[in-house]
């Protein structure tokens, strides 16, 4: 449980990230996004046996976050957090998909083990570049952007409530779970019963703020819409960009560029 | 101007669980009026305080504030027009960063966008915490985050202030800044608190609750002296109106 607090916690250290100020933080949010998913589907999109034809893509997420500044060992951290998603969705395969595909030296590689590989490749690299995305954005960026590109405001607004109310939600679960904790002597009274109460009374202390936040905004004159900060400007640069990395990507979903590189290296070498 | 005015009659309200919060509160107070409420916990004095922003419409008797009477049709005016602090900061700061959150009450008056950065700027220095701008509010100490929910308020350039226990988790220095902020404005003060030290400071006026009735309403020196009257409303003679148990000992 401990872990998890300050894994949660940590979720801070993702706007400090984004208060960051290099050639990756000053594109426009929006770029920055749809790239992102164009990213994340090309990625998806890959045959299921496919590993080496999505290594470019590693390179790409790499290089970005090079130049955005992003610790890689603060990303890895996160993805063995969120790990046991992807662990528990490919575990089967190796044992249900036993034909060989192919030999590693003299070590047969059955489909199942690829497709295994394939699975926590595809889920390192998509959250990866969202985990990029937001460390250079920031939330409230990616918020902005969606909105600006057509996400109803209603969904935008709900998002940057959530962001903002996630840390006050985690401190007064942490206080309950410790007044719990400090009481429950040898692991008396931690059973799912009071489990079950320390998760209605969060509800409850949610539902009694919920309808004090609602009052402070009705105080300065809330009507039912959110003014949100205006996006600035698309630049040239942006564009330019986006249609780069657009091209990019596309281009390495296109063709494999590992195994082209393999034939020319041994075209090269014969 | 002298139409600042919060005048309240016969006020009373029961919550839907049958609870008496208010029963039958009148008072009037005047324009640049600083005036404490104070009363043990549970003594009405929340409840009290919603009536004065029209969260809370009156159950029977009336509120007034301004030329104002509080109906549906006026609750835009009033609650332009009273600027309510909340105890808990986390409630009132809501919006993803500073800036935003104070710029959200004059983008909701329909304000212009270079006006409400404007304001935004008067606000935040008015306070004092012009560098916190582009923070996130969780990211904020308590005293900060006092600072920016009073300039939320600010921004909406309200003529009334209530707040409700504005000291409440201070250290003594951020509690001390507050108090200086508050003595330097010009707005007519209502402050429901049960920091007496404070009020001492703030309000020449107190109106003591007890059980949804006002017990005494008068000059605050006068009610401070009166201990039967403070040990009935669960209060204590603030602290520097106590003897002093260090200097008393070695004098006696």
């Amino acid at each position: 449980m401990a872990n998890i607090e300050s894994a949660l916690l940590d979720l801070g250290y993702l706007d400090t990230l984004a208060a960051r100020d290099t050639i990756i933080h000053r594109l426009d949010p929006r770029v920055k996004v749809l790239t992102a998913v164009l990213f994340a589907l090309c990625v998806v999109s890959f045959d299921k046996y496919v590993i080496a034809a999505m290594l470019p893509f590693a390179l790409f997420l790499s290089l970005i976050m090079g130049l955005g500044g992003i610790p890689a060992h603060y990303v890895l951290k996160k993805l063995v957090l969120v790990s046991p998603f992807a662990l528990l969705l490919g575990l089967l395969n190796p044992f249900l998909d036993q034909q060989t595909l192919l030999y590693l030296g003299p070590i047969p590689i059955s489909g199942g083990w690829l497709s295994f590989l394939s699975i926590l490749l595809r889920f390192c690299l998509t959250v990866g570049a969202m985990l990029t995305l937001i460390a250079t954005t920031s939330f409230n960026g990616v918020c902005m952007a969606l909105e600006k590109m057509g996400m109803p405001k209603i969904f935008a607004v709900q998002l940057l409530l959530l962001y903002r109310y996630i840390f006050v939600l985690i401190a007064e679960g942490q206080r309950m779970y410790r007044a719990r904790a400090l009481r429950s002597f040898q692991g008396r009274g931690a059973d799912m019963k009071t489990f079950g109460h320390l998760i209605g009374g969060l509800l409850l202390r949610t539902l009694d703020r919920a309808q004090r936040i609602h009052l402070a905004m009705l105080c300065r004159g809330f009507d039912g819409t959110i003014h949100t900060r205006r996006a600035p400007r698309v630049t040239a640069r942006d564009i330019l960009l986006l249609a780069l990395s657009c091209c990019l990507l596309l281009g390495m979903r296109r063709y494999d560029c590992s195994l082209l590189l393999g034939q020319l290296l041994t075209g090269f070498v014969q | 101007m002298s139409h600042h005015i919060v005048e309240v009659q016969d006020l009373t309200y029961t919550y839907p669980d049958g609870t008496d919060a208010v029963r039958g509160i009148s008072f009037r107070i005047h324009h640049g009026e600083s005036v404490a409420v104070v009363g043990a916990n549970g003594a009405g004095k929340s409840t009290l305080l919603l009536h004065l922003n029209g969260y809370l419409t009156p159950q029977s008797g009336k509120v007034r504030i301004g030329d104002f009477p509080l109906t549906k049709a006026t609750l835009r005016d009033i609650r332009r027009t009273v600027g309510m602090v909340f105890q808990d900061p986390d409630d009132q700061l809501f919006m993803p960063t500073v800036f935003e959150d104070v710029a959200f009450g004059p983008m909701n008056l329909g304000l212009p966008q270079d006006e409400v950065a404007q304001r935004v700027q008067e606000a935040l220095a008015r306070v004092g915490v012009e560098h916190l701008k582009e923070r996130p509010p969780y990211k904020l100490s308590g005293g900060e985050k006092r600072a920016v929910s009073i300039a939320t308020v600010l921004a909406m350039s309200p003529d009334i202030l209530v707040m409700d226990e504005p000291s409440s988790n201070l250290d003594p220095r951020a509690r001390r800044t507050l108090i200086e902020l508050l003595a330097g404005f010009q707005h007519t003060k209502i402050i429901a608190t049960h920091d007496l030290d404070m009020v001492l400071d703030l309000c020449p006026r107190t109106i003591v609750i007890r059980e949804g009735r006002v017990m005494a309403d008068g000059p605050t020196r006068a009610i401070f002296e009166n201990n039967q009257l403070l040990a009935e409303s669960h209060l204590e003679k603030p602290l520097r109106m106590q003897a002093c148990p260090v200097c008393c000992r070695h004098s006696g």
